[in-house]
């Protein structure tokens, strides 16, 4: 009877913590969906985001995640914030993309978005996003540039030097 | 001058047209690629053919790899209707690898791929089209001498999980054209990998 009611109290507990906590959490990194997801790619405020679309098990991206650790170590007490946004399977966030992060000693934000249905969502990242990745959205007050393309830190620093 | 004026940015919707591949509409050229077989092929080869699902696929891409057992399902459900599947690896082999024309014979044979699986081995298909991904899908009508080019972007709306699929976007479009309609939509997006060049 006991043991009964404790397993209520935690089929209750669980469905509570499921219904109230739009994102899941593994380690550090939060899941979203795009709508839950949507409004880090228009905050106010007077910091230049810099966000990076990316997965685990694409090559090109893993290349330049180095590069933008870098710019996210050397610009953040400046008003930079790097946000790694992970495409990788949902269900390899703990085999994979766990790991990987902490592999690469990853000091900036990850998430990973779980939004299968991208033909809705790319377009609300940016219109001209065909949906190969790597992809990186830049944007601060006055300034919201999308790029689908591989970026080294000097290219990365370019563009974010006149928005300091 | 003005003429001139005129010529130049006629040049130039003319140039970055063609750096964006075909458009909706566009009659697509034949192509005449390595397939897994040893043998070259054309869409001329098929003469009966009402059209062609051509998809830029790869062996490493995981997108590719959730979407494999598709493909073969969309070549067997709609080869019999006249719109039979064509894959082809766009991606350079030195970049990547898993991808060399060997390692696309071992893909093939694994699934058993029903249908021809291309190499661009030149990479001088992918940018006549203007694929930018694996996998990245184009259906092409036929219309008298000429293919033209029905429908851009993804084989359904959900990557993850067949099961969950709500659209059918490819399907629905050969539908569509089966029945001389337009597809709608006529192009979606999808994330996909990146096409690897030297």
């Amino acid at each position: 009877m006991a043991f009964l009611r404790f397993s209520l109290l935690l089929l209750v507990f669980s469905f509570l913590s499921f219904s109230f906590s739009p994102a899941i959490y593994a380690g550090e990194i939060k899941v979203y969906t795009f709508d839950e997801f949507e409004y880090r790619l228009y905050q106010e405020d007077d910091n230049i985001y810099v966000v990076n679309f990316w997965a685990t098990w694409c090559a090109p991206c893993v290349k330049e995640i180095p590069d933008f650790e870098k710019l996210n170590a050397t610009y953040k007490d400046r008003g930079l914030k790097v946000l790694f946004v992970s495409l990788d399977f949902p269900g390899q966030l703990e085999s994979r993309v766990v790991p990987f992060v902490e592999r690469m000693n990853m000091q900036a934000e990850v998430v990973l978005l779980n939004d299968p249905r991208a033909n809705r969502w790319i377009p609300r990242v940016s219109e001209k996003w065909t949906g190969s990745i790597p992809a990186t959205l830049i944007y601060a007050k006055g300034f919201r540039e999308f790029y689908e393309r591989e970026f080294t830190f000097e290219e990365l620093e370019e563009i974010i030097k006149p928005l300091l | 001058m003005k003429k001139t004026g005129i010529l130049l940015s006629a040049m130039f919707f003319a140039l970055s047209a063609m750096a964006q591949g075909y458009q909706i509409g566009d009659v697509a050229e034949d192509f005449r690629l390595l397939n897994v077989d040893g043998r070259y092929v054309s869409m001329a080869d098929f003469p009966d053919a009402k059209g062609f699902i051509v998809i830029f696929s790869c062996n490493h891409c995981p997108y590719v790899v959730a979407y494999e057992d598709r493909m073969i399902e969309l070549h067997n459900e709609f080869a019999p209707k006249g719109f039979p599947v064509i894959a082809i690896n766009p991606n350079d082999s030195i970049a990547q690898p898993q991808d060399s024309y060997s390692r696309m014979i071992v893909r093939a044979r694994e699934k058993n791929f029903p249908f021809p699986y291309l190499l661009d081995a030149d990479q001088s298909i992918y940018p006549k089209f203007g694929a930018t991904r694996t996998p990245h899908v184009f259906l092409l009508r036929r219309d008298g001498a000429n293919l033209r080019v029905a429908y851009i972007g993804a084989i359904d709306d959900n990557y993850q999980d067949a099961t969950a699929v709500q659209e059918r976007f490819l399907a629905n479009a050969i539908h569509a054209v089966k029945n001389g309609k337009t597809p709608d939509p006529a192009v979606t997006r999808a994330i996909g990998c990146t096409i690897k060049t030297r």
